[in-house]
């Protein structure tokens, strides 16, 4: 077995090698490190990426924009993600992001759970008809979790997920009135003497 | 009094860099300290006569154990080479995570003797191997086997049996990552795992000499005197496939520097010296003298610099013995001053080293902040602007964008990876091809082009605009906000130039690890010596912390 070490060493060098900076190199071998931690297939997408490269070209994504659409070609999963990641603080006023046509977009999906870090904000990543739920870079919950290779992603939507909670209030209720039964009722002498006891505020 | 943290400006300049020495700091004296109360084992020794075979030793305490498994197998002298190129040595190793199940040392060893070819797996930690050195072994083995003890000398020349030629560790050719265990409280400190093989090998080195003796003339032959042993260490040669980790761990460079400042400065800083402290100070001072009059090399370079040493050493020594009065306040700030204006680098530095001797309630709670956790500083913080960004440069490295890269001896080399071997090397970029494969480590150069291409940008632009225009420079916008939360992440000085010693970035690393005489064999590798003198495993329980001076 390869260690992850190892992943992210060769990925960069190979992306450094398929003609990236090395500044942008260092982000794909920490990305595709994350990917395989993550059980996703990073090696095998990342190959095959490169392949296509060397065969054809991708449009560079500078500037994202809340509906993002290919001249061409389709967008580079680095380069679109990249500028995700570097912009997503002034993305975040945005509810949904949308691409047309990113190759290759599981080398795309780390950026985005990096950005979700970043904000503090969960993500939803939409490819096609997969979802992957991106926790702050901690986790990832996915309804596809095939260890293929997926070529393009012709409709890719991103999610800002609000900070809020996934239950309702009475449901926090009636769990928090169960874990009052781990509490014993104070004594009156006892609350004489807690914190504070004896003393004024107001000095 | 508040003494100011020493300016990384003069402190991470290259040749002052390759001027620091072991300290209480330094790795292999942290890691005894640690694993000190751990219960030590030989748990197999299945050697033939001639000493080839299986042996396993072992560290335990509560329910984890570390386990040293030794290959040694027998060499031509043909076959026998200290360069990174070779592919067969005297013996191989590797640290396994718990005991090793029969399958496992099976699998071992066919894999460890291999080393860079061969795969380990997530439960193996640290790999090694080691060639001996075949005039003192053979001569230490005649000795013994005669019922004599060997030579003093010829070994106090050398000051080992095996030298081990690339200690791998943290994810190399398998191994386990080093996320897996970072949170084992005792490998907190850096390198803690390579130095315990390191330090296990030398007493396999021990055993198997007496073994080898042994079988030679089992009624005659004796032990190798436990002294003598103390006094032996493990050798090592280091080429340039160290040089650029200290580049690329910014973080970690950076609390390893700042370690030793923050130490100095909280010396510096005690009002009152305790008689027993000046007095162990000036004891280790001394007794270290031995150390510096003993350490052999033939490098004119180093040569120099031991003289330089020497000398300054004894005019300081003087001016201790006979005019500095350790009575007035703020005595070691007294004497870092004073070793400023009359001493060169290297005394300075071998001073500070020895300042940290008395103080293990300084240095002890520094120890544990020497690892880093780097993946928290990778992202960039775009949202920053080009003239924060140009600000963090010119405080931070006004020296390097005033050098002129276009002059020819400011660029003259280029950093790159071997295709035979994988490793890093550093060539003549007019001379030799493949500069354009050139590795990330020109900082100072990229640093300046960062610097002109801020010049020309609009200051309240955010850097997530300006890496969208400049992709070539991601890689140096990451270091300079690094450098921002940590000022000794950055060596400050061209690691391109025609002038760069390489060996001063070895020997920075080296003097952590806590090697001692640094023996340059060319200006790209060094031979040194590791644990000479240190507590054999059986005196670890109580052992004298100040060792390395007696």
């Amino acid at each position: 077995m390869k260690s992850l070490s190892e992943i992210e060493t060769v990925s960069k060098r190979s992306s450094r090698a398929a003609g990236f900076t090395w500044g942008i190199a260092e982000e794909v071998g920490k990305n595709t490190k994350m990917l395989e931690m993550f059980g996703l297939p990073g090696i095998k997408n990342l190959n095959y990426y490169f392949r296509l490269r060397s065969k054809k070209n991708f449009e560079k994504l500078n500037l994202v924009s809340d509906k993002n659409k290919t001249e061409k070609n389709e967008f580079c999963p680095i380069f679109a993600g990249l500028s995700f990641l570097d912009q997503v603080r002034s993305l975040e006023s945005l509810s949904e992001i949308e691409f047309e046509r990113i190759a290759c977009p599981l080398i795309f999906l780390p950026f985005v759970s990096r950005a979700s870090e970043i904000i503090g904000k969960k993500l939803e990543l939409n490819v096609d008809d997969k979802v992957f739920l991106l926790n702050y870079n901690n986790s990832i919950y996915s309804n596809s979790l095939s260890n293929g290779i997926i070529e393009v992603g012709n409709n890719v939507l991103i999610k800002f997920k609000e900070n809020k909670d996934s239950f309702k209030e009475n449901e926090w209720k009636e769990l928090y009135k169960l874990s009052e039964d781990t509490f014993v009722e104070e004594s009156d002498s006892l609350k004489q003497d807690g914190a504070g006891a004896g003393l004024t505020d107001n000095d | 009094m508040n003494v100011a943290l020493r300016d990384p400006n003069v402190i991470m300049k290259l040749s002052r860099l390759g001027s620091f020495h072991q300290s209480k700091l330094s790795f292999l004296r942290s890691f005894l300290k640690e694993f000190k109360d751990w219960e030590y084992r030989r748990d197999l020794f299945d050697l033939d006569e001639f000493g080839f075979g299986v042996a396993v030793y072992s560290f335990k305490k509560n329910s984890r154990v570390y386990s040293l498994i030794c290959f040694a197998n027998q060499l031509d002298e043909n076959e026998r080479s200290d360069r990174v190129i070779a592919t067969k040595w005297d013996a191989a190793f590797t640290l396994h995570d718990g005991v090793p199940t029969k399958k496992d040392i099976e699998r071992l060893k066919n894999e460890v003797p291999k080393q860079e070819v061969g795969r380990l797996s997530y439960k193996e930690l640290t790999l090694s191997r080691a060639n001996k050195s075949v005039r003192v072994f053979n001569h230490v083995v005649e000795s013994l086997s005669n019922g004599k003890q060997p030579n003093k000398e010829l070994l106090s020349e050398v000051g080992y049996l095996y030298r081990t030629t690339a200690v791998y560790g943290s994810g190399k050719f398998g191994l386990a990552d080093r996320f897996r265990i970072k949170d084992r409280e005792e490998i907190y400190g850096p390198f803690r795992l390579e130095m315990m093989l390191v330090y296990l090998v030398r007493q396999f080195t021990f055993d198997q000499v007496n073994h080898v003796a042994k079988n030679k003339n089992p009624k005659k032959a004796v032990k190798l005197d436990l002294e003598i042993c103390r006094n032996l260490g493990i050798g090592n040669s280091t080429g340039l496939g160290m040089a650029p980790f200290i580049v690329n761990h910014p973080t970690l460079l950076n609390n390893w520097i700042y370690s030793r400042e923050v130490a100095l400065k909280k010396i510096r800083e005690i009002k009152n010296i305790e008689n027993k402290h000046s007095e162990l100070f000036k004891h280790c001072l001394k007794r270290s003298i031995k150390n510096v009059t003993s350490w052999n090399t033939e490098s004119e370079y180093q040569q120099k610099k031991i003289k330089s040493l020497l000398n300054d050493l004894n005019i300081f020594i003087n001016f201790l013995e006979n005019i500095f009065d350790f009575s007035k306040e703020f005595a070691f700030n007294e004497i870092y001053s004073w070793l400023e204006k009359n001493s060169g680098d290297e005394c300075i530095e071998y001073v500070v080293s020895m300042m940290m001797e008395p103080y293990d309630d300084i240095i002890n709670p520094l120890i544990n902040k020497m690892s880093s956790e780097e993946e928290k500083y990778f992202n960039i913080p775009t949202n920053r602007t080009v003239s924060e960004l140009r600000n963090i440069l010119e405080s931070k490295y006004s020296k390097i964008i005033n050098i002129d890269f276009s002059k020819k001896e400011n660029n003259q080399n280029f950093w790159f990876i071997s295709k035979n071997k994988e490793e890093p090397r550093l060539a003549d970029r007019f001379t030799e091809k493949g500069s354009e494969l050139e590795q990330p480590l020109a900082i100072a150069r990229d640093i300046k082009k960062l610097y002109e291409a801020l010049s020309t940008s609009k200051n309240s632009s955010t850097i997530d605009k300006f890496l969208a225009n400049n992709s070539d420079l991601r890689h140096v916008v990451r270091r300079a906000f690094i450098i921002e939360k940590f000022p000794y992440s950055e060596i400050q000085d061209n690691t391109i130039g025609q002038s760069i010693v390489p060996i001063d970035m070895l020997r920075l690393k080296l003097s952590f690890f806590g090697a001692l005489k640094f023996d340059p064999r060319s200006d790209k590798w060094l031979r040194i010596c590791m644990f000479q003198g240190a507590p054999l495993p059986e005196q670890l329980k109580n052992y004298d912390d100040h060792w390395i001076y007696n």
